[in-house]
């Protein structure tokens, strides 16, 4: 079906289809259209989840790792400082293997107090067990929160997952997109089966005991084991999703990446604007192509370097910053996903839109331009760049 | 109530070869709260003496189900378990009837987990919390928390040339409770067994949140011989510092008032923390502290009789 609806909105719906047992909930700009729209479903009992209105976000993950660990489908969502306030808390949800799902929406970090998006609410917590699905539209936002359940609840897999939807340019814009008939989306997430509910009174379990120096070693190496298992998942799941509701998704995307010699690596809302650009500039002649990353956490490392290995400059869109004195996270581990494998490349870092800053045409024109002078002098002026900053 | 000898026929949901120290109060305390429950439980503990000494990986001394998750939340996430326990009832899921408990020392309890518990209690969730409260900080090594006594020599409020411990007198948490309005909020010691484990029946019984504030003797903290914990339980019941009480829909009613209420100097001369206050540069100290415990003890009177009679006009 058809239907035009917001980012915030478009999740809200999946969370109906999906109509988790338990949904614990706190505000926060731009996150709180998805929960506002879902205590109407609530309140219109077209769901049948206990919603808890909670009193913090610290709480709010609180609650829904107690309702996941109880052995139901649990869900939340937020935003940057609610998503910093978690902190603590999204770790140990990692930590207990819960398949909990997480919407947030990318939104700057305090200080200054912005509300607008960047991606360094999330970047903050990229070690921190999740896995990381970016979106680009509504469509895609929706789509990621229908798969998201099957992968984090995936038994070589449980891992909460963050499906993740550009403040304000997704969450609050507008857009037509398809929905999928709700016994379709359900057949496809299929029940959950909890393999050890904390309810269950002819089994009791303990959650979260006291691991020392004999056990935590082990236990955080399994957990490791599921981010390197949740690769091969997604794209599984994506397949799965393609075959049921024609539409394709894997760790990335490749646009007019066959014959590129420059590409654009982008993540979220940008790679919209950022294909259209590309499209442009391609009519002038250059072989450009874009990635745009959906699978920031597990990072697909070897097939990005796959997909790259024809390219001469690459230009890295970071949309917040590393304060490490060297550049982006997604150009460090880019960086990284080539070092060894493709040393002839030249990596440059483009940092823009923080704090919700208009990213351009032009802007990514100039971006452009720059990769294809790099590529004819040889010469790279700068690793690091801003684009769109007053200096 | 249970007799003792229906008591003696149920399980022990804290088994025994837990690493707390000897003569501990919140083991006795954990025991006492949960032979109390007739029904099978969910345990949410926060992170503390309580929580590290049960569940040393791969052993764990729990019977019933448990869940660690931080210091300062094991409210808001028994919160999530029983919001799904109330979800799986609804659809035919589950068919026991269970209780849901949140043990707490005073840290994870009057400080870091306030705000937790506060929203927990506001939501109306239905379980107990408990708060073993031993005073301060004793799982990372005596530091003073908000239900330190003033007074008391801890490793963040040292006695010392200028000063004569912490300054401050405790929160009173549980009147913090009960100013959410919940059906049941009371004060414990495990001195008073009986007390105690009636009001954890009727806690359990409550369709909603309830509190109960027991008060747990530390050895290494109060600095006295494991021995005489219960003894030292009951001395802070005699002299009034600690008060058994109750709050059911908003009625105060004291459990035990003794005839004759013992001076403070006798529970605080046996302990190590208050040492220092037995010289006289801080004898008026002492004073103030008898003051206090006077002044809160003809307050809850006043409490009593006034919520009794509020109550009989209704």
């Amino acid at each position: 079906m058809r239907q035009a609806m917001t980012g915030n909105e478009a999740v809200a719906y999946a969370m109906k289809q999906i109509n988790p047992e338990v949904v614990a909930a706190y505000p926060i700009t731009p996150q709180t259209g998805i929960m506002q729209k879902f205590a109407d479903y609530v309140a219109n009992g077209q769901v049948d989840t206990e919603f808890l209105t909670m009193d913090s976000e610290h709480s709010a993950m609180s609650a829904t790792i107690g309702a996941s660990a109880a052995g139901v489908r649990a869900m939340t969502a937020t935003s940057s400082n609610g998503l910093a306030y978690m902190w603590e808390i999204v770790y140990i949800a990692a930590s207990y293997r819960l398949p909990i799902v997480m919407p947030v929406v990318n939104r700057a970090l305090s200080g200054p107090i912005n509300i607008h998006c960047d991606h360094s609410d999330t970047m903050g917590c990229r070690d921190s067990g999740w896995i990381q699905i970016f979106s680009e539209n509504s469509q895609e936002a929706y789509d990621n929160a229908v798969q998201a359940l099957r992968i984090a609840e995936h038994p070589d897999v449980m891992l909460p997952v963050m499906i993740t939807l550009d403040g304000f340019i997704i969450s609050h814009a507008l857009e037509t997109l398809s929905t999928y008939e709700d016994d379709k989306v359900k057949k496809f997430i299929g029940n959950y089966i909890p393999k050890h509910p904390l309810i269950n009174p002819s089994q009791p379990v303990t959650y979260g005991p006291l691991d020392f120096f004999d056990y935590y070693f082990e236990h955080k190496r399994q957990q490791a084991e599921g981010m390197v298992n949740a690769k091969k998942v997604i794209q599984e799941v994506g397949r799965a999703f393609e075959k049921e509701f024609n539409r394709s998704y894997g760790l990335f995307e490749e646009y007019r990446m066959a014959d590129a010699e420059l590409a654009l690596i982008v993540l979220g809302s940008t790679a919209g604007t950022a294909k259209a650009v590309v499209d442009m500039v391609r009519e002038k002649g250059y072989k450009i192509g874009l990635i745009k990353i959906r699978c920031f956490r597990p990072f697909p490392e070897e097939e990005l370097a796959e997909a790259l290995k024809r390219i001469k400059v690459l230009a890295v869109m970071d949309r917040s910053l590393g304060f490490n004195g060297v550049g982006g996270p997604l150009f460090n581990d880019v960086r990284a996903a080539l070092f060894g494998r493709n040393a002839e490349i030249k990596v440059v870092n483009y940092v823009y839109g923080l704090g919700g800053r208009e990213i351009t045409p032009n802007d990514i024109w100039n971006i452009c331009n720059n990769i294809r002078d790099i590529n004819l002098t040889g010469k790279v002026q700068s690793s690091v760049n801003y684009v769109g900053v007053r200096e | 109530m249970a007799s003792l000898k229906e008591l003696s026929a149920r399980e022990e949901i804290v088994a025994p070869g837990h690493r707390l120290c000897p003569g501990c109060g919140a083991a006795i305390v954990s025991r006492m709260v949960t032979k109390a429950a007739k029904n099978p439980l969910v345990v949410a503990c926060a992170t503390g003496c309580l929580e590290v000494s049960t569940t040393i990986y791969p052993y764990t001394s729990w019977k019933s189900s448990f869940l660690h998750v931080a210091f300062e939340n094991s409210a808001a996430s028994l919160s999530g378990t029983e919001a799904a326990y109330r979800a799986l009832k609804k659809k035919g899921k589950i068919k026991e009837d269970i209780r849901f408990i949140s043990f707490g020392g005073d840290g994870g309890t009057y400080d870091i987990g306030f705000q937790s518990l506060s929203g927990a209690l506001e939501r109306g969730h239905r379980m107990l919390v408990i708060c073993y409260d031993n005073g301060a900080y004793m799982n990372t090594g005596i530091q003073r928390s908000s239900a330190t006594p003033r007074g008391a020599d801890t490793t963040t409020s040292p006695a010392g040339k200028e000063a004569y411990g912490k300054k401050e007198y405790p929160k009173d948490l549980t009147a913090c409770v009960v100013a959410h309005d919940i059906p049941y909020a009371a004060q414990a010691s495990p001195s008073h067994w009986n007390d105690l484990m009636k009001k954890v029946e009727k806690a359990l019984e409550v369709d909603g949140p309830s509190f109960i504030n027991v008060l747990s003797p530390c050895p290494l903290g109060w600095r006295y011989p494991g021995e005489e914990s219960i003894e030292l339980a009951r001395l802070a019941v005699e002299t009034g510092f600690w008060q058994l009480y109750e709050v059911e829909n908003g009625v105060y009613k004291m459990n035990y008032n003794p005839k004759e209420r013992k001076p403070i100097r006798e529970w605080l001369e046996k302990q190590g923390r208050f040492r220092h206050l037995f010289t006289p540069a801080n004898e008026h100290i002492l004073q103030e502290l008898q003051e206090y415990v006077d002044k809160k003890w003809d307050r809850l009177l006043k409490l009593c009789s006034i919520t009794e009679e509020a109550n009989k006009t209704k």
